[in-house]
């Protein structure tokens, strides 16, 4: 199966990541062992100038990074079509044992690419540099991740059979289905919309309050980091069944289908846009001491803030319209 | 305004071709003054001249401007503080050809993103007051050599620098045009501008517009006026 | 905000111009751009319209379709067999078909010949001693309604009919080459005795339900072969898109040499360029002002590129027919349609495009423009 344009895309934009990123650890190491702001010697003035190519580099892997996130969603979307008793992504990434692995993956590797280029953004402004050696030791810890992914999509792909019968949406989020999406799709209605918009407001809120008053940073992180999760739950437990009108198609998946105009799309950007931004408002929080950093991280931290409060407020207002939107009826009264 | 302490700058450092191109150089600019550095070819005036102008840093030794120590400044700062407050007229002019007199004029400021109009008029009021009006949209290529000269003059000022820096201004030049730039720089003193030129011909040295003489030999500093 | 936006226009502003200041060396890279961009495109294009036309096919074709095996060859339904299958759960209307391939000495093609099925509506009937025939089968014999035409049949004797009507032009592929006649008039043509079909064709209404179907007709006439659609509709996706792969890897080579091209291009500054850049950091651009310069350029180039030629492609797949490729699709049949497709654009395609195109050239460029930016900015004092 690898012969299929997008899926080639998608090796390829994994493998030139991971390429790209192995060729800059040595660079990476270099910094981390030499950097010295106050020397003037010519390795330091060196070492400056190759910062500048670490960082173009970098927003440009990342930046493929979040595109493949969403190529990757929308292939398995596409190749639904090829896989017996699949109906949308999920039966393409349950064809074999690493489709749901490399997502995840994938994922993963989007939310550390954010809080990377969020430090990377609070550095360069601060005039001496002062996260060089965190960004990049941060940035050798994150090749593993991204080599990781890229190995899971490769075996993930390699492996895949068009003769396989899959097991799709109807029966991996069930209710019935004793894995961790089935429970979170048999969530009873009531609770699981209880919970959604508290960690929502939750989370709008501590952005909201971190925006004015600069107090909890790591409080926007945990809540939106908490507030992701419980809107993945509401969207199993609740949200499909409202956009499907139909009481037990729970799928996170059919949402991105153009039977269902793109739905998902409208969920889902401003959910993972926000949570980025508020695990970038955690991210900078450490660093708040650091004195060239004092008047940059409260500025970054709060403009964070206000897309992260954004982002959810546009998720939540996407999903009670879909909901309102509905003819089908869960709560009565 | 400027002040340098120790400063020490090597080419090549490490190879067998290293060379201290200034050697210990304690220097004190004053506002609102002229200066000149005069010295043998080689003897270290242009690379004094980039380290004072924050297009380079200084191998070691301090940098201060006003107070602010510039010595450990990234290149991207030096930058910031480059742009805000000094403006540059090469021996070369370096003019890029093909852009109009008046693009050229505005190329520094592209990167602060002011205001389009207005930089279009403060380019063309600076052209204007440079005796260059007529000259707006005509490519530099077509210039002659002084009003080329003064098309660079006005590009060092269109942000409105405190300090204006020259290297060799009068070397292209014959001595009607040198003159000229004489009064020019009179003009710009008197507008409050500190000033500091590089120069090995007497008709700048000896010209009363100039208040400091530092000689430079070998990179150390000699005598001064 | 603003300033940031003043300052990309500005960034911009010039890079319009430097580009214009040296028209020869970007045209060249914008033309070699575009001619990549233009083949990819193409290819896409066209494959995915091929894919497109074929699932249109088959939407209208039944969900299973019951052949008989004798000798493991397929052989005709006799009288009965339809009443043998007896009911099956979910099967909503089971129907014999009759339905061949007539192949034409004169032009040397084959004709897919079909008998409407017995309970289309009247406006689909045709009446006896008439044909309704496909668009590309009228060119190539040079026929209109109203006109006569003979077929030999496999008998030996003679039949006349008269062109009824011609097949519309759309979705030409489904029909360039079918015949359709009534029943009696068939069975008269290939001497199919009354009662006897070529297939059987089941419409079930629940896609879920197919493969049980499937299973147990197999169980209940051993000598039965169902082909389901969602079968051959994956079978076609899986071949389209594995030959559009294996066409992309035989391009790789060029969006290889491409990037490379780009590589040189980018890296291979006059003289004049490099001095333009050190200037520039002289007066005051910083090392990142110049590599947003330079994206800017890239993207400027980029963006140009795919819109000439993604326009180019799409006007050479739908509305030249494919010329370029018609040497490679001319063995293929003579009654090859003449590609009028379906113009489609599929926004995962572009993207996917985009993503051979632009990200080769990108990652060419990325270091040479470094190396360009980083010129030191007291390059300019000396010499
Ligand atoms: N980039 C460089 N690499 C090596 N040597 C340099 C470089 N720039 C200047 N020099 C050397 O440093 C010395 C001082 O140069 P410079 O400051 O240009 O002198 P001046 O302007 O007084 O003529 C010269 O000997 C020159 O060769
Ligand atoms: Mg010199």
């Amino acid at each position: 199966m690898l012969f299929q344009p997008a899926i080639i895309a998608l090796l390829l934009a994994s493998a030139v990541s991971v390429a790209m990123l192995a060729a800059a650890s040595p660079f990476a190491w270099e910094l981390i062992r030499h950097w010295d702001i106050s020397s003037g010697s010519e390795r330091q003035l060196r070492l400056e100038r190759r910062t500048y190519l670490m960082s173009t580099l970098l927003t440009f892997v990342f930046a493929t990074q979040l595109v493949a996130l969403l190529l990757f969603v929308f292939n398995a979307d596409k190749m639904a079509v090829m896989f017996v008793g699949a109906m949308c992504a999920v039966g393409t990434l349950n064809a074999n044992a690493f489709g749901f692995p490399a997502l995840i993956a994938q994922i993963v590797v989007f939310f550390l690419a954010a809080a990377w280029l969020v430090l990377n953004q609070a550095d360069s402004r601060a005039y001496d540099y002062p996260l060089v050696r965190v960004k990049y030791s941060l940035l050798l810890g994150i090749l593993p991740f991204v080599a990781l992914a890229f190995g899971l999509q490769l075996e993930y792909f390699l492996h895949l059979k068009a003769d396989v019968i899959t097991s799709c949406c109807g029966s991996l989020f069930s209710g019935d289905a004793k894995t961790l999406s089935g429970d979170a799709a048999a969530m009873p209605p009531r609770p699981a919309l209880a919970l959604f918009y508290g960690t929502l407001a939750a989370a709008i809120g501590a952005a909201i309050l971190h925006a004015r008053k600069l107090r909890g940073g790591y409080l926007v992180a945990a809540s939106s980091a908490l507030a992701f999760v419980a809107a993945l739950i509401g969207i199993l437990s609740f949200v499909s069944l409202y956009v499907y009108e139909h009481p037990h198609h729970h799928c996170p998946f059919c949402l991105l289908k153009p039977e269902y105009d793109y739905q998902g799309y409208w969920l889902y950007l401003p959910l993972f846009a926000a949570t980025a931004a508020g695990l970038g408002v955690g991210a900078v929080q450490p660093f708040a001491r650091i004195a060239s950093l004092g008047a940059i991280v409260p500025d970054i931290a709060r403009r964070l803030s206000w897309i992260a409060a954004t982002g959810f407020a546009i998720f939540a207002a996407v999903a009670t319209f879909m909901i309102l939107q509905s003819n089908l009826i869960l709560l009565e009264n | 305004m400027i002040k340098l302490t120790n400063i020490r700058k090597a080419y090549n450092q490490g190879r067998d071709n290293e060379f201290w191109a200034l050697n210990g150089i304690d220097l004190n600019i004053e506002p609102r003054r002229v200066t000149a550095l005069c010295g043998p070819s080689g003897s270290g005036k242009s690379t004094l001249l980039t380290i004072v102008g924050c297009l380079a840093r200084p191998t070691s030794g301090r940098v201060h401007l006003k107070e602010r120590d510039l010595s450990g400044l990234p290149e991207r700062f030096l930058t910031d503080v480059r742009r805000s407050t000094f403006g540059f007229i090469f021996q070369q002019f370096n003019l890029i050809k093909g852009l109009t007199a008046r693009d050229n004029v505005m190329l520094p400021a592209y990167p602060l993103g002011g205001d389009w109009r207005a930089l279009h008029a403060r380019a063309e009021g600076l052209l204007d007051t440079l005796r260059l009006g007529h000259r707006l949209s005509s490519r530099v290529e077509w210039l002659s050599g002084g009003e080329q000269q003064r098309v660079a003059i006005a590009r060092a000022l269109i942000n409105d620098p405190e300090v204006v820096i020259a290297d060799e201004p009068t070397a292209n030049l014959d001595t009607a045009l040198s003159r000229e730039f004489l009064t020019i720089l009179e003009n710009l003193k008197q507008q409050g501008k500190t000033i500091l030129l590089t120069s090995h011909d007497p008709l700048v040295i000896e010209s009363s517009v100039v208040d400091t003489v530092v000689t430079l030999r070998d990179g150390r500093l000699v005598e001064g006026k | 905000m603003k300033t940031w936006i003043e300052k990309q226009k500005a960034l911009i502003d010039f890079t319009l111009s430097s580009l214009a200041r040296r028209k020869v060396k970007n045209l060249g890279m914008l033309l070699v751009y575009t001619l990549i961009v233009f083949l990819l495109a193409s290819v896409m294009l066209f494959t995915h319209a091929l894919r497109r036309e074929a699932a249109e096919v088959l939407k209208n074709s039944p969900e299973v379709i019951v052949q008989r095996m004798v000798a493991g060859r397929h052989d005709l339904i006799p009288p009965g067999y339809l009443e043998k299958l007896g009911r099956i759960r979910g099967v909503q209307k089971k129907e014999g078909r009759l339905w061949g391939y007539y192949y034409d000495g004169v032009v040397k093609a084959n004709y897919t010949l079909m008998a409407p099925s017995a309970e289309a509506p009247a406006a689909q009937k045709v009446a006896d001693g008439k044909i309704v025939i496909g668009a590309a089968m009228a060119r190539a014999r040079g026929l209109a309604t109203g006109n006569l035409i003979s077929f030999r049949s496999y008998s030996g004797r003679l039949f006349s009919f008269t062109v009824a009507d011609v097949l519309p032009h759309a979705a030409e592929l489904i029909s360039a080459d079918l015949i359709l006649m009534s029943e009696a008039d068939y069975r008269a043509f290939f001497d199919i005795p009354a009662g006897y079909y070529t297939d059987i064709a089941l419409s079930v209404a629940n896609p879920q339900e197919v493969r049980n179907i499937a299973a147990k007709l197999a169980e209940a006439l051993p000598d039965s072969r169902p082909i389901l659609r969602d079968e051959v509709l994956r079978t076609y996706e899986s071949i389209f898109n594995w030959r559009e792969g294996i066409v992309l890897v035989l391009l790789a080579g060029s969006i290889f040499a491409f990037a490379i091209f780009a590589w040189e291009k980018a890296s291979g500054l006059s003289a004049e360029e490099k001095r333009e850049i050190g200037i520039l950091k002289a007066i005051g651009w910083e090392t990142g002002d110049v590599i947003k310069m330079k994206f800017w350029e890239g993207a400027l180039i980029s963006l140009t590129a795919f819109l000439l030629g993604y326009v180019a492609a799409y006007v050479h797949v739908f509305r030249f027919s494919s010329m370029l490729f018609e040497p490679v699709l001319k063995g293929w049949a003579v009654l090859y349609p003449r590609f009028e497709l379906t113009p489609v654009v599929d926004g995962f395609q572009v993207a996917t495009l985009f993503f051979f195109t632009v990200f080769p050239y990108t990652v060419a460029t990325i270091v040479p423009i470094w190396r360009a930016a980083i010129t030191d900015p007291d390059a300019v004092m000396r010499g």
